[in-house]
């Protein structure tokens, strides 16, 4: 039995196992409300796959992810976004052959069935919000470039804004600054700083200084375990998290 | 409103340009240029661009490669055929009058019901009484089939080459079904010798002219519902699921709904094809249910370009015309030919002839712009042409 808790996002001993392998086990990991966590960890600590579980992409073999005391377990991947979940992919996941203003209507959280997407209007206040949110995510002015000529950084961006569009409380990123320029990182900063505002942000990253400059709290996660956590001074000084990033 | 109608269902300045050659091509062009024999023959090619309409929105935007799209094709070609056939049983003693022909077949049996000692109209022959009923089945039931198809086969996430290949069974299936259920369907001669419809004689030549214009206007209007379908929300959906399907999910969509959506619309279009087909040909035969001209559709299609609704006409007239010339002069080297042609347009023309219209029109346009040394036009990025283009082709 779960009990109600005050935090956003409460999993606890969640556990996969893929024929055995236990790509993460019996995790517990807490994040408030308005809060950014990041997970870092060595290569298969099973970061990609915790987000893959919250999501719904995985299915859990054991444990519990509630999400404002809403068991996330068992839900439809649809239902988990209805819910209020966004997640960004490893590789920058768009809609090639769709233009920037294209790729955020779709992802507009209106017209999600089948007859609603068919009849959807593009209303005054659709423009507003795409228009709004492609200012959020430094794209205002190539609204109408098709999405595949986009840079590898600002498709990033691009697939944050999709997730942004929709207003989510619990944003669940991975790596979103992998392959971007000093400049797009430091941009990237201020976007997350930004998004944070009101809602939950998870997101992985390998980049120190990145993490460092916008986590509250840190997770280090290592062989599917949470190894420390707490604050980046704290987490950098922990000598078990030396050993495994050392020992590597 | 206007600017709806224009926008939204011809598809702004070019889509409408488009519609209007199509349009003028098999309305004006064919009439004038050929006897009633041709013209009888355009009805039947274009009774199978059908298909290839439907598998532009099914397979070209959705990604769903269907080669078994000629099954919905074919019940929609049985419906009208059953009711043609029971009309054709019931009038059999008007028309011929004779003791001779009484004898052979009862009143109101098909023939072939007779010949294999079916003695009463099987239960599910009955609606196909009535014509309003007909109708509606001949969309219903290769519609129903189609969702059946798509919840058992998008909810369980299988797709691309698997969906294709289960599908292809599906029309060994269905010829199997045809051919062994001889006393229900006509086995392997299937539904032949069709006369009347309501009482009026579709094998004369004003008939057959008649038939063929509705053939037209039916693919037209298809065209039109295509559009719109690929204008709206869901239309971007289906280009988005195709190409970054997880995206889509994440974002909040039943991807398989949508799927299946997509595919019941296009077993509708191919449906009223079959209907119409058999209108003009005036028999069907299981022989159209099988993988074969399946496989044709989806050739129909990739000649024409998979993105493009209209091209998908032109694909099917050309590949029908080289099949029934080139067939009869080099019955042996046209299949090797028409799998080079296949190839070909794959590898070296992706999007068909339309796109190859496309480009054509695109390098026209930019000559002219250059000759005439409109700075405007001619320091056009060449990307923001090619997406003019691609618009354009893509309606």
């Amino acid at each position: 039995m779960v009990l109600p808790t005050d935090y956003a996002l409460a999993i606890e001993d969640l556990t996969v196992s893929f024929d055995g392998f236990k790509a993460v086990d019996k995790v517990s990991l807490y994040v408030d409300k308005g809060e950014l966590r990041v997970v870092i960890g060595p290569n298969g600590a099973g970061k990609t796959t915790l987000l893959d579980l919250i999501c719904g992409k995985t299915r859990a073999t054991s444990g519990s992810i509630q999400f404002r005391n809403r068991e996330l377990r068992g839900m439809a991947e649809q239902k988990i976004v209805r819910n209020g979940v966004g997640r960004k992919f490893q590789t920058p996941s768009i809609y090639p052959k769709l233009t920037i203003f294209e790729n955020l209507e779709v992802s507009v959280p209106k017209g999600r069935g089948v007859w609603g997407s068919l009849f959807f209007q593009r209303s005054e206040a659709v423009r507003e919000r795409i228009a709004e949110v492609a200012k959020d995510i430094y794209l205002e002015d190539m609204l109408d470039t098709e999405a595949e000529l986009l840079s590898h950084g600002q498709k990033q961006w691009l697939e944050i804004g999709m997730l942004l569009i929709a207003d989510p409380e619990l944003i669940l990123l991975d790596e979103p600054v992998a392959g971007m320029s000093v400049s797009e990182r430091q941009k990237t900063a201020e976007l997350l700083r930004r998004i944070a505002k009101g809602r939950s942000v998870v997101v992985i990253e390998h980049d120190m200084n990145f993490v460092r400059e916008i986590a509250d709290k840190v997770t280090v996660m290592h062989q599917g375990k949470v190894l420390a956590e707490g604050s980046m001074d704290k987490v950098e000084n922990d000598e078990k998290v030396i050993e495994v990033y050392i020992g590597h | 409103m206007k600017s709806l109608l224009y926008d939204k269902a011809m598809g702004g300045r070019s889509g409408l340009i488009g519609m209007i050659v199509l349009a003028f091509i098999l309305l004006l062009v064919f009439p004038v240029m050929f006897d009633t024999f041709r013209l009888n023959l355009m009805g039947r090619y274009l009774s199978l661009a059908f298909v290839a309409v439907a598998l532009v929105l099914c397979w070209g935007y959705g990604g769903i490669l269907s080669l078994g799209q000629g099954v919905f094709w074919g019940l929609g070609g049985y419906c009208m055929a059953a009711f043609l056939k029971l009309e054709a049983a019931n009038n059999i003693a008007n028309e011929a009058g004779t003791d001779q022909i009484n004898a052979l077949t009862t009143v109101g049996l098909p023939d072939f019901m007779d010949w294999n000692q079916i003695t009463e109209l099987p239960w599910f022959w009955y609606p196909f009484k009535s014509f309003p009923l007909t109708l509606a089945l001949m969309f219903l039931i290769p519609t129903v089939l189609a969702y059946i198809i798509g919840v058992a086969m998008f909810k369980r996430r299988v797709s691309g080459v698997y969906f294709a290949i289960i599908t292809q069974a599906l029309c060994w299936i269905m010829e199997l079904l045809f051919v062994t259920r001889q006393g229900w369907t006509g086995g392997i001669n299937g539904i032949t010798d069709l006369r009347t419809l309501l009482g009026w004689d579709i094998r004369t030549e004003s008939a057959q002219t008649t038939i063929y214009f509705i053939t037209v206007a039916a693919i037209l209007m298809c065209i039109v519902i295509g559009r719109l379908v690929l204008q709206s929300k869901l239309g971007k959906l289906l280009v988005a699921m195709r190409d970054t399907e997880d995206r889509v999910r994440f974002s909040g969509y039943d991807v398989a709904s949508f799927k299946t959506f997509i595919f019941c619309i296009a077993a509708a279009i191919s449906a009223l094809g079959g209907g119409l087909f058999v209108m003009n040909v005036g028999f069907m035969s299981p022989k159209l249910v099988t993988i074969e001209p399946s496989i044709y559709m989806v050739i129909f299609c990739a000649v024409g370009g998979r993105m493009s609704l209209i091209g998908a006409v032109y694909g099917t007239l050309v590949v029908s015309f080289g099949r029934t010339y080139f067939s009869e002069e080099f019955p042996n080297l046209w299949l090797f030919a028409l799998g080079g042609v296949f190839i070909l347009v794959t590898v070296v023309f992706p999007r068909g002839l339309a796109g190859m219209v496309d480009s054509i029109i695109a390098f026209v346009s930019n000559r002219i712009a250059k000759r005439t040394g409109q700075d405007k036009a001619a320091g056009q990025p060449p990307a923001k042409a090619a997406g003019v283009s691609a618009s354009g082709g893509a309606t």
